[in-house]
């Protein structure tokens, strides 16, 4: 497929769900009341026996899920994103997370990308949440292709998936080499400076790598699509190589991205580092490229923090 | 396992009566638990687990099996006692309730504790998930039932209601709620925590096959039970019991919900217990 023909991240979660239910016989859908935004409805159509709307009633959803995985079934419980880590979170530490049941929240309309709907349906704590969350696996895909890839390997894994998506259209790229759970993707290398990125900012950090190359800086790009567990020896090598990290989230700058690789650096190698995220304020209504630039998500954000550090580096 | 037995009544009321003083024995050795909510069940869970869950011991993740959830998940001592005795666990582990690394956790924990089908603690969950091991059972086309003790205290939980509206839904035939309806929560009455009304009318606005029984009268149990659900709707009994059933200074006492035992709370209660045997 060609590399610009962008769709939005829930349409390829959408299709690619019901390509896998044919593979996945165990594979369930819940969702509450939003199958039509999440894309969950697809799957719905295809399998109506397989999918329990279950209402505007996220907490019960997710306790549904936890009883459907402990009955030998695979459920994806489906729903915004600032619903799983707020209204269904003592439900998802105690009946998922704590008893490592395997259940898939997928987390549609993830950071800023519900951009008109406001601050009531933006998610940007989430990470934060997951993140501090014992036997949660956090998976935040950046493209289509990583979208499916880590959908599939969610259903691989045994235990409880945190799947963070977005409404927005995301380019599709291809997978140098094969893609693997918790192992990082060298989108670009370069040794001047690393630029780390999670989830959906990712085409904004290869822009911004584009941009640094023209001014003869080569960054190296890392895709953490695992958010948890972190590619600790990825993210450490290109401390070593490059001596100088920018992490790149969209998402709140506390508790994310920024801090897991802040904390790990901190115990095997301190380094300079810029955290690209948003500074602790709710989100608010506005166009998705406006709202990127105002919360400094931007490839331009991106590149100046990266010329900050290069430019310390070469006092 | 598999063949459900009906053993007599005097010998099930000589077992409530031991698993009481089990539950009391292991409060006072842990020096925390819950006795009020564990002995008010004492008879729900024995007439579940001698006549009714299709179980097997030395096989507790059979496929097969009913499931059992004990959504009130601070009654966790009664529910040990009984899967002890039934041979899930040794019944010297009961010692170790509450102790660092002991398989037996405050509240129940599925991946530590043989024959427990569903973590539990954090209240007012108990029941969706029974709705979903309950769903799972009809896609896959097994006979299994699923059964879920609540108490009437978690019933503030609002997610209780998504549940119910659910089940309702779903049609979940194979789905059976029993509420330990003892009237007392931790910081008092329900009637004056926070008043259910009738909890009977509630489930049958909520679509649900509604019965009631003395929930401490094992023939009353026996006779109930086993023939739930029935017809083509979840069904819910209203057990009513006494909160801390069987020690004379706990029977209704909100502060017994969690309170730990002195040495003379342990003697007056085991004497307690051991009258009652004595005058029988």
């Amino acid at each position: 497929m060609s590399g610009n023909s962008n769709l939005p991240m829930r349409r390829v979660f959408g299709d690619h769900l019901v390509q896998l239910g044919e593979r996945y016989p165990e594979l369930v859908v819940l969702d509450a009341d939003v199958s039509s935004s999440t894309q969950t409805r697809l799957f719905a159509d295809m399998y109506p026996q397989r999918f329990i709307n279950c209402g505007i009633a996220e907490a019960n959803m997710v306790s549904v899920a936890a009883g459907i995985a402990a009955a030998g079934l695979h459920p994806v419980a489906s729903t915004f994103a600032c619903l799983p880590a707020t209204r269904a979170l003592d439900q998802i530490r105690s009946q998922v997370a704590y008893p490592r049941l395997p259940v898939v929240l997928a987390g549609g309309y993830s950071g800023l990308s519900d951009f008109a709907d406001g601050a009531s349906h933006q998610s940007i704590e989430d990470l934060a949440v997951f993140a501090a969350m014992p036997n949660m696996t956090v998976l935040c895909p950046g493209d289509a292709t990583e979208t499916e890839l880590a959908l599939e390997a969610a259903l691989q894994q045994h235990g409880p998936v945190y799947l963070r998506l977005s409404r927005a259209e995301v380019p599709r790229l291809p997978v140098p080499g094969r893609f693997a759970l918790g192992k990082a993707i060298i989108r670009r290398d370069g040794s001047d400076v690393a630029l780390l990125s999670t989830g959906q900012i990712l085409e904004c950090t290869l822009e911004a790598a584009d941009l640094l190359e023209k001014e003869g800086i080569h960054p190296r790009v890392l895709d953490l699509h695992t958010l948890k567990p972190l590619d600790e020896q990825s993210v450490v090598q290109a401390a070593v190589d490059c001596g100088a990290i920018v992490t790149c989230e969209e998402s709140s700058l506390i508790g994310g991205l920024g801090s897991l690789v802040a904390v790990l650096l901190a115990r095997t190698r301190p380094t300079p580092m810029a955290i690209v995220g948003i500074a602790d304020r709710f989100g608010q209504s506005g166009a998705y490229p406006d709202l990127r630039g105002e919360y400094g998500l931007s490839a331009c954000h991106i590149r100046a923090a990266a010329l900050e550090l290069v430019r310390r580096k070469e006092w | 396992m598999d063949a459900v037995v009906f053993p007599d009544i005097e010998q099930l009321q000589s077992e409530a009566r031991e698993l009481r003083r089990m539950v009391i024995d292991m409060a006072y050795r842990a020096g925390s638990g819950h006795c009020g909510g564990s002995l008010s069940c004492a008879e729900i869970l024995l007439t579940l687990y001698r006549c009714v869950l299709k179980v097997r011991p030395a096989e507790p993740n059979w496929p097969d099996r009913d499931r059992f959830i004990l959504s009130k998940g601070h009654a966790a001592p009664m529910l040990y006692a009984v899967l002890a005795r039934l041979g899930f666990f040794p019944v010297e582990w009961l010692g170790t309730l509450r102790q660092l690394g002991s398989p037996l956790q405050g509240h129940p924990d599925m991946c530590k504790t043989p024959g427990i089908d569903m973590s539990t603690g954090s209240l007012g969950m108990g029941l969706s998930a029974g709705i979903g091991m309950a769903w799972s059972a009809r896609l896959q086309g097994k006979s299994w039932r699923v059964f879920v003790l609540v108490g009437d205290g978690e019933l503030n939980e609002g997610q209780n209601w998504e549940a119910a509206m659910l089940a309702s839904k779903l049609a979940l035939s194979n789905l059976v709620l029993i509420v330990d309806l003892n009237q007392v929560q931790l910081d008092g009455p329900t009637s004056v925590v926070m008043p259910l009304g009738s909890v009977s009318d509630k489930f049958r606005a909520f679509g649900w096959s509604v019965r009631e029984c003395n929930g401490h009268s094992l023939a009353d149990l026996i006779r109930v039970i086993p023939v739930l659900p029935g017809g083509n709707q979840p069904a819910v009994l209203i057990a009513r019991t006494v909160k801390g059933k069987g020690v004379s200074f706990m029977e209704g006492d909100h502060r017994w919900h969690g309170a730990p035992l002195t040495l003379e709370d342990y003697r007056t209660a085991i004497a307690d217990l051991e009258e009652i045997i004595r005058e029988r």
